[in-house]
């Protein structure tokens, strides 16, 4: 293990100028006027990745991820404090942000590579695996403002993971492409980890933090408030989007509505696979609110194995004390702890309204054959 | 599509490998450094520089001659058949001072609001932002060699030797016009970030520069005299491309007195008679401030760099 990114200690203060004017006209009639203000983006953040590490970097927008990021591939400078980094760093910020529009897909993909620091030579090795990779074979002499944005995204992707990077620093750049492209895109990047390269990935997509990375960081108004094991920094994460999601919100509903307690009747977690389970879910609300309840069952490594939800049918909350019952009838789960989130969202589906992170863990003990996580019953003979 | 993705070496222990400090406030000396191990970038961005301009044109790079020449055909019907200024010779005389102010020109023309309009890529991709800039100046030293092909091109039709002792001193004459060149270059695309002004404003003082130069009329016989009066020939000297411009006449101009084509074909001082030894050490010095000046352009442009993001 070596330390590949070590950042130390910093921040970013911006300057953000209010009416301020542009021309020396203006400056000089107006000296000054409009106002300055200081906002802080990052505050004291330190952390190191080593090699062989897939760290996911998440947090809302705006809580200064982005920030971070553009401070470790040098396209900011911080306030105070340092980064430093050992071997070569390919960023995927935003793809193709390097392309000249008038030049052919050849001439960027050589004007490109050495934006990123490689060398002629280098990009002569790499340049069939580029066009190989971003299937524009017929389209590669032809000017780049032709190519739909999609070409242009997957030349630009195909440069930065062909170039042959210690470390690659993704931003959210999985989102575009068709399906196709999105999978051989994280196809690579698992194959980068196999060889033992560092990844950083930036996103917002909890789901995919979950699947690719084993460590995340969650930024969260410019200060790091989590930074371990993808799971624990995921839970931490989605606490404070609710806090967040709680305070932001003028109509008090979110905060009046809090789930208390998940129970079971007789006061066990323990189960035995194949038996069934009932929870009892205690909520008190102050208002009366209608809408969908969310249960959601995650192996301690962050492997989500089941989301259900109330199947059409409301959760009607009264003012007072509410309770919801959850049934499983039968649980097919082999030996593990497993984390159960509840919480409600409106009908639509797109805003939380109380949500619990690991409101329960159950343990299950299994003594069968089967390994993995879900018993299959499955029978196997020769015919 | 299995075999496009290509077999790999082992990856290799990192733990030799040095760490880089990408983000602390770097001193000139980093600066520097950083500067030097990009020029793979620095030449792909002259050739896409070049390539982009002249992309869409039926005449391509022959523009970068064609221009310049249209313009000294200009600048000789005005001064030597219009005005009558009698200087023989004068379209070689034009010619050996244009290629220098050309360079300057096209540089610090394009290099200005380079860093604005650049401003997509400044905010996303990590280099050096001053390179912008010197692709800008690398651009017009390529165009410099072009003209100076055609320029040998025309001695060798007009049959006229250059001044061959004199010859060696050119590439401090051009060392000096590429660093001048070049610290301006930088500080102005810096200073256009914070003053979008400095886009209209470059064009008028370019003008006045041009005029301020020995092109379209020989210093030493029509400045020279009047300056000499007053003890203020230094003052004119203060422009470094004086000196260059004056090296470059005497190398490819070569004569410092000549007659008149006018009646009555008077004596005309075209040039100091200073001999090869003033020109040697003038240059030499301006070398060095020249470099000295790249020096605090480098790193006036390294403290403005900090808040382009703010401005951008």
């Amino acid at each position: 293990m070596t330390t590949v990114i070590d950042v130390e200690g910093i921040s970013k203060k911006f300057k953000i100028h209010h009416g301020r004017h542009q021309s020396l006209k203006e400056r000089m009639l107006h000296p000054k006027s409009g106002s300055t203000e200081i906002f802080s983006a990052l505050s004291e953040i330190s952390f190191k990745i080593d090699t062989n590490e897939t760290v996911g970097l998440v947090g809302h927008n705006g809580s200064g991820k982005s920030t971070l990021l553009k401070c470790i591939c040098g396209v900011l400078q911080p306030t105070s404090g340092q980064i430093r980094i050992r071997g070569s760093l390919a960023a995927l910020l935003e793809l193709g942000a390097g392309f000249q529009t008038e030049l052919s897909g050849r001439d960027n993909v050589y004007l490109y590579g050495a934006m990123l620091g490689f060398s002629k030579k280098m990009i002569d090795g790499i340049f069939d695996d580029v066009v190989a990779f971003s299937e524009i074979e017929q389209f590669i002499d032809t000017q780049v403002k032709f190519y739909s944005s999609g070409m242009y995204v997957r030349l630009a992707f195909a440069v930065a993971v062909n170039v042959d990077p210690d470390i690659l620093v993704v931003d959210e750049v999985l989102a575009v492409g068709d399906e196709r492209f999105q999978a051989k895109c994280i196809d690579r990047i698992k194959t980068f980890q196999d060889e033992g390269r560092s990844i950083l990935l930036v996103t917002h997509n909890a789901d995919q933090v979950r699947s690719i990375c084993d460590r995340a960081i969650v930024l969260e108004n410019g200060i790091m408030i989590a930074d371990g094991p993808t799971h624990d920094s995921l839970r931490i994460f989605r606490e404070h989007l609710m806090d967040s999601a709680t305070e932001s919100d003028k109509s008090g509903m979110m905060s009046s509505i809090n789930i208390d307690s998940v129970t079971t009747p007789n006061g066990s977690f323990d189960v035995r696979s194949g038996a069934g389970m009932h929870f009892d879910v205690n909520i008190s609300s102050q208002t009366a609110y209608s809408g969908n309840f969310i249960m959601e069952i995650f192996t301690r490594g962050g492997l989500l194995i089941s989301r259900s939800d109330a199947k059409g049918s409301p959760v009607n909350l009264v003012p007072g004390l509410n309770r919801v019952g959850i049934d499983l009838p039968q649980i097919p789960l082999l030996d593990g702890v497993y984390d159960v989130n509840v919480g409600i969202v409106d009908p639509h589906g797109s805003n939380v309204i109380a949500w619990r992170e690991q409101a329960a863990s159950i343990q299950v003990t299994y003594n069968g054959r089967e390994g993995g996580v879900v018993e299959m019953g499955a029978s196997i003979r020769q015919q | 599509m299995d075999d496009a993705v290509p077999a790999r070496a082992v990856r290799r222990s990192l733990d030799d490998v040095a760490f880089r400090t990408v983000s602390a406030r770097a001193s000139l000396r980093t600066r520097l450094r950083n500067l030097t191990s990009r020029r793979e970038l620095l030449s792909s961005l002259i050739t896409s520089d070049i390539r982009i301009k002249y992309k869409n044109s039926a005449l391509g790079i022959l523009w970068s001659m064609l221009t310049p020449a249209l313009f000294l055909v200009i600048y000789y019907v005005v001064f030597s058949v219009f005005l009558q200024n009698g200087y023989p010779n004068f379209a070689l005389y034009l010619f050996s001072g244009m290629v220098v102010w050309n360079m300057f020109q096209t540089a610090l023309q394009s290099a200005t609001g380079v860093i604005v309009y650049r401003a997509g890529l400044v905010k996303k991709v990590s280099f050096p932002r001053e390179i912008l800039a010197l692709a800008n100046v690398g651009a017009s030293v390529v165009y410099f060699f072009i003209q100076i092909g055609v320029l040998v091109l025309y001695l060798l039709i007009l049959g006229h030797a250059p001044q061959w002792d004199f010859l060696w001193i050119l590439p401090f004459a051009f060392l000096a016009l590429y660093f001048f060149t070049a610290a301006l270059a930088i500080l102005m695309s810096a200073i256009t970030v914070y003053m979008r002004d400095m886009e209209h404003f470059i064009v008028i003082v370019l003008q006045l520069w041009f005029f301020m130069s020995p092109v379209v009329y020989s210093y030493e016989h029509s400045i020279a005299p009047q300056l000499h009066n007053h003890g203020l020939a230094w003052l004119y000297f203060m422009n470094p491309i004086t000196l260059i411009m004056l090296t470059f006449q005497r190398v490819f101009y070569v004569a410092t007195t000549v007659h008149s084509t006018i009646p009555p074909h008077g004596i005309l001082h075209m040039l100091p008679t200073w001999p090869m030894s003033t020109y040697f050490y003038l240059n030499i010095g301006l070398v060095g401030v020249m470099i000295a000046l790249f020096l605090f352009a480098e790193a006036v442009f390294g403290r403005l760099e900090r808040n382009f993001e703010s401005e951008l």
